[in-house]
């Protein structure tokens, strides 16, 4: 029995709200960037809730101060894999606490994306 | 392994220490999933605050995993089960045979008696033992007291251990070429006659017992790979 109605991927800290716009996620990539974290874009066509391995694109983002930039690459990630799910995740770098903050995933047949964290 | 014409190349994930478990399964996905046949925990990464070993081991057999799939060779970690106590040491082994990993790896400093319960214990449960010989320098680089290195070879020859870090000679740590070559000789050979260059300075015959594989590691980078070739005709190598 199919309880995953609407077919929404619900991993990560905002997946379950509706779809998130443009702004928004510029938003949460600038509250990411003023803490100081890592932002790192992942893509994959596996969506079990236990593969923690996603493909990277490219290497984190350890300089980029800027939300237009790293939004610039997630829509290039949109464009090159446009059939996988994508999320952003912001890692945390202080003590003992590196781990990730706020992944998103993006389903692929939704022209709009959600934002998500994991449990940290 | 089913690897062919080419010796296996692997090398240690560094940060040394440092990172979370998550974050280190990533580096070993990646270096994995990039070529490499083996990675290898650190001699020092044990069980810390940053990352306790059932996390270390838990991200490291999904990477494993995951590589192997995405280029279907066999692959491999070294996870790293020195702890306190033998209890301890035996609980991750366990730990790891059970998770699927093939090879472990033990320090030197865990004593002779641990060596050999753990080159036992691996025998029984079909894993490889790597040794890496932290700690052998503040007797064997000595010019006044100590013992050599292949005084050491010799006994983990006889514990029984599968690899053991033997020696680059344009790494980091001593390089001359003849005396390298005497260690790997006693690791490899069946028999050892004496051989006063490379400082075998009695013959040996080994009978049948197990060879040990010597793993040429030590700071070792690409740019040096035609000299390893050239000084040690190896099987395995480890940069990093």
């Amino acid at each position: 029995m199919m309880t995953n109605y609407g077919n929404r991927m619900t991993q990560g800290q905002f997946s379950f709200l509706p779809d998130l716009t443009d702004e928004q996620i510029s938003a949460q990539i600038k509250y990411a960037l003023e803490n100081s974290w890592a932002i790192n874009i992942e893509y994959t066509d596996d969506p079990h809730p236990r593969n923690t391995y996603w493909e990277m694109y490219g290497m984190p983002m350890f300089d980029m101060k800027d939300p237009a930039g790293v939004l610039m690459e997630i829509n290039e990630c949109r464009k090159t894999f446009p059939q996988h799910y994508i999320r952003v995740m912001a890692s945390d770098a202080t003590r003992v606490r590196a781990r990730p903050r706020l992944p998103c995933a993006w389903p692929r047949f939704f022209t709009a994306w959600t934002m998500c964290a994991l449990a940290n | 392994m089913d690897k062919f014409g080419r010796p296996l190349l692997g090398a240690t994930t560094k940060p040394k220490l440092g990172l979370s478990g998550r974050n280190y399964g990533r580096v070993v996905y990646e270096a994995l999933k990039g070529g490499l046949d083996f990675v290898k925990d650190d001699e020092n990464i044990n069980s810390q605050p940053f990352m306790h070993w059932r996390d270390r081991f838990l991200y490291c057999m999904e990477a494993i995993n995951k590589a192997s799939a995405a280029t279907g060779e066999v692959k491999g970690h070294y996870l790293n089960i020195t702890a306190a106590t033998m209890d301890e040491m035996i609980e991750r082994a366990e730990f790891a045979r059970n998770l699927g990993s093939i090879i472990v790896m033990i320090d030197l400093v865990i004593g002779y008696t641990a060596i050999q319960t753990m080159a036992k214990w691996c025998r029984a449960n079909d894993m490889i033992l790597h040794l890496h010989r932290a700690g052998n320098s503040t007797y064997s680089r000595q010019k006044n007291h100590g013992m050599n290195f292949r005084v050491i070879c010799k006994w983990m020859r006889m514990a029984g251990v599968d690899h053991i870090h033997a020696g680059t000679v344009v790494g980091k740590l001593e390089g001359d070429p003849l005396m390298i070559k005497g260690f790997y000789d006693v690791l490899r050979e069946t028999h050892n006659p004496m051989d006063l260059p490379c400082g075998i300075f009695f013959e040996q015959d080994w009978a049948s017992l197990n060879k040990v594989m010597p793993v040429a590691s030590g700071g070792i980078h690409a740019g040096q790979m035609h000299q390893l070739l050239h000084h040690l005709q190896l099987r395995i190598y480890r940069y990093g």
